[in-house]
C-alpha cells in the first residue's frame, strides 16, 4: 500500500523540485521514507531534515541518506527557529493532521516559503464514488473509511480559502493529475494540488 | 557457553594497558603526572586508520565492552549485543576501542590504584575528574593507537556526554557522534539524586574520608544504597510494574521489615552485587563528572547552540520515551542546538518500557537505527 502511494506521488516530486532554488535549506514535514527529500538532495542539492513520527520511516530515511528527526508534528515545530529554512514542505500529510491551522502557522513561521501538497477531494473520481454512495478509495486515497489515518480531507477550493483566511500570500499553485498540469476545471479534474505560499 | 563457537561474538579478548608519562592538566587544576588507561580493541584498523570507533562507558561501565576474557567468563562485555561480527557496530567493518576512564576501578588509574609518589592508594587524594578530562585522556590514547580521527565516538548516558564533548573539544578528530539516552547537562533533580547517592557513601562509617583501603574495610553499605537509589532511576515506573508489580516474596504479608515485595529483593540483590565489585570512590567521582558536565558553560557562555557551533561532526541522537532520568526532552535540547547550527543530525525517539536502562537493551527499533547509521558511516570510510 505504501508502495502504491509512493509511486503515485512520485511524479509530483519533480513538480515540487522545479519550485525549489538549488542549494536551498529544506524541512520536509511528514517526510515518510525520505524519498522526496532524497530526490531534492539529488536534483536540487538541498540540505536540511525530514521530520516523521514513524519508527520504520526513520530507518528508511537512514537508508536513503536523509537526516530525519523523529517527532510528532502535532506538537508543533518548537525545535526550529523562525525563518531558518528556505522551504518547509508538507507533502501528502495535511489530511492526516488534527490541527491544520496550527501546523500551517508553524510552517510560515519557520520557512521563508512553504509548499503543501494534498490529494484533491473534489477530484471527479472521488465525487463519483460518493455519488455512488461509497467513500472514495483510490491510489491516492488508498484507505477504507474505517482504517484511514486521514481525518481532514479538503478540496482545492477549500484549501485556497483557508490560506486566504490565514492571510498567507499565494506564490504558485499547481493542479495536477498523474503529474500533468490540469488547466481546465482543476477542482474537478486535478487529483493533486501543490500550493506554494508564504506568511504575510 | 563457549563464545568461540559464536560467530557473532568477537570471541576471547585481552585487555591492554597504555601508560602515559606526560602530565595531564585536569579541569580541577591538578596535573596528573602519570597514569594508565586500560582498553580493549575488536576488529582491525584499516590502512588509513579511518574505521575506528570509540565506545565511551557510562557510570558503572568499563573497557570490557564485548567478547569474553576467557571461555568460562559468565557474562560477556557490557555491550556485547551491540558490538561484534554482523552486529550493529560490526567488527568486520570497524576497529572498535573500549576504554576504562581515568578514575575508574577496572584497571585505569583511579582512587584504588597505588600512587607511585606515595606507595599508597590514591584514596581521598585522587583529583576530581571531568568529562573533558576523560576526552583529553582518550585523545592521547587515540594518538597512541595511531588514530587521528574517529569514524565515530559512541556512548549512552554519561558515555553520550563524552561523545558530545569530543565534538567540541576535538572537532577535527571525530566524524560522527552517537549520543544515546543522554543530556546536555544535568537538571537539579539529576544532581539531587546524585547527591543522595554520594551522601550514602560519604556518611558510611567505613568510608574513612575516602582512605578506607588502608583500614582494610569497604563502605559497602553506602555504596549499596547509592546503587539501589540509582537503579530506581534507571527503570521506569511501568517497567518496574510489569516486572515486579506488587509481587510478594511469600504468599502472605509478614508484617516485618524483611523483604516483603519482590522489588525489594531485586534492589537489595543489585545493591549487594554492585557493592561487591565497584569502588566507592570511583562511584563518587563518576557522579561528580555527571554533575559538572556542562559544555554550554565551557564553550558557549551558557548557550548550547553557541557551544556546538564549533562541532564539525554528524550526529545520531537517540532517546527512549520511558527514560525519565535523561528524558527525550533532554535529547531534543541537543537536537535543537544542532539544528540551529545546521549540523547533520538524525534523531530517533524510541518506544521502550525499560527507562534509562533501555540503552543497554536490544530493542529491535533501537538496533535497526544503530545498524543503519553505522552502515552509513561505513559507506563513508570503506
Amino acid at each position: 500500500m505504501a508502495d502504491a502511494e509512493t509511486l503515485n506521488i512520485r511524479p509530483e516530486f519533480k513538480q515540487i523540485a522545479e519550485q525549489i532554488t538549488p542549494g536551498s535549506r529544506v524541512l520536509d514535514l511528514g517526510c515518510g521514507d525520505g524519498s522526496l527529500m532524497a530526490f531534492l538532495q539529488q536534483e536540487r542539492q538541498v540540505t536540511g531534515y525530514g521530520v516523521d513520527r514513524d519508527d520504520a520511516n526513520i530507518v528508511s530515511c537512514l537508508e536513503h541518506g536523509v537526516h530525519a528527526i523523529q517527532s510528532n508534528l502535532e506538537a508543533g515545530l518548537s525545535m526550529f527557529e523562525s525563518g531558518t529554512f528556505d522551504y518547509v514542505i508538507l507533502s501528502h500529510t495535511i489530511q492526516s493532521m488534527r490541527d491544520i491551522e496550527g501546523i500551517l502557522k508553524e510552517m510560515v513561521r519557520v520557512g521563508k516559503e512553504c509548499i503543501v501538497s494534498f490529494p484533491n477531494f473534489g477530484f471527479w473520481e472521488n465525487r463519483w464514488q460518493i455519488l455512488r454512495g461509497r467513500m472514495p478509495v483510490s491510489d491516492l486515497i488508498p484507505y477504507q473509511w474505517y482504517d484511514t489515518p486521514n481525518i481532514h480531507f479538503c478540496t482545492i477550493k477549500d484549501f485556497s480559502r483557508l490560506c486566504h483566511e490565514l492571510g498567507f500570500q499565494a506564490l504558485e499553485t499547481r493542479q495536477l493529475h498523474e503529474g500533468e498540469h490540469v488547466p481546465f476545471l482543476p477542482n474537478l479534474f486535478a487529483s493533486v494540488a501543490i500550493y506554494r505560499f508564504k506568511g504575510e | 557457553m563457549s563464545s568461540q563457537r559464536d560467530s557473532s561474538s568477537v570471541g576471547i579478548v585481552v585487555p591492554q594497558t597504555a601508560h602515559f608519562d606526560e602530565p595531564l592538566a585536569l579541569t580541577c587544576g591538578v596535573d596528573m603526572a602519570n597514569y594508565d588507561l586500560v582498553y580493549e580493541t575488536y576488529g582491525t584498523l584499516n590502512a588509513d586508520a579511518s574505521n575506528a570507533i570509540l565506545i565511551c562507558h557510562a557510570l558503572s561501565g568499563h573497557h570490557h565492552v564485548a567478547g569474553r576474557h576467557h571461555a568460562d567468563e559468565k557474562y560477556p562485555g557490557w555491550w556485547d549485543t551491540m558490538i561484534g561480527p554482523g552486529k550493529p557496530i560490526d567488527t568486520n567493518h570497524f576497529f572498535v576501542v573500549g576504554v576504562n576512564n581515568l578514575g575508574g576501578c577496572h584497571g585505569s588509574t583511579g582512587p584504588s590504584s597505588i600512587n607511585p609518589a606515595t606507595g599508597q592508594p590514591y584514596g581521598s587524594s585522587f583529583p576530581v575528574v571531568t568529562v573533558k578530562d576523560w576526552v583529553d585522556s582518550q585523545a592521547r590514547l587515540s594518538d597512541r593507537l595511531g588514530i587521528h580521527q574517529w569514524a565515530a565516538v559512541v556512548g549512552g548516558s554519561l558515555g553520550g556526554m563524552q561523545a558530545l564533548m569530543w565534538t567540541m573539544s576535538f572537532p577535527e578528530r571525530i566524524r560522527h557522534a552517537v549520543v544515546i539516552a543522554s543530556a546536555p547537562k544535568l537538571s537539579a533533580q539529576n544532581i539531587a539524586f546524585n547527591d543522595v547517592a554520594r551522601q550514602a557513601i560519604l556518611t558510611d562509617p567505613e568510608f574513612h574520608n575516602g582512605d578506607y583501603y588502608q583500614h582494610g574495610v569497604v563502605p559497602t553499605r553506602g555504596l549499596r544504597l547509592a546503587r539501589m537509589l540509582g537503579h530506581i532511576t534507571y527503570l521506569s515506573d511501568d517497567g518496574m510494574g510489569e516486572k515486579f508489580g506488587r509481587m510478594l516474596r511469600n504468599e502472605k504479608f509478614q508484617y516485618s521489615f524483611d523483604v516483603e515485595f519482590e522489588i525489594e529483593s531485586y534492589l537489595r540483590y543489585q545493591g549487594d552485587k554492585f557493592a561487591g565489585y565497584f569502588d566507592a570512590n570511583t562511584y563518587l567521582l563518576m557522579t561528580k563528572a555527571l554533575d559538572y558536565f556542562d559544555p554550554a558553560r565551557r564553550y558557549g557562555e551558557g548557550n548550547l547552540t553557541r557551544a556546538l557551533a564549533r562541532a564539525k561532526a554528524s550526529f545520531l541522537i537517540a532517546s527512549f520515551d520511558s527514560d525519565w532520568r535523561f528524558s527525550p526532552d533532554r535529547s531534543r535540547e541537543i537536537v535543537k542546538a544542532l539544528v540551529d547550527n545546521r549540523h547533520k543530525v538524525t534523531y530517533a525517539e524510541i518506544e521502550s518500557t525499560h527507562g534509562h536502562d533501555a540503552f543497554l537493551m536490544d530493542d529491535p527499533q533501537y538496533f535497526a537505527v544503530m545498524r543503519h547509521y553505522m552502515q552509513r558511516i561505513y559507506s563513508e570510510v570503506a
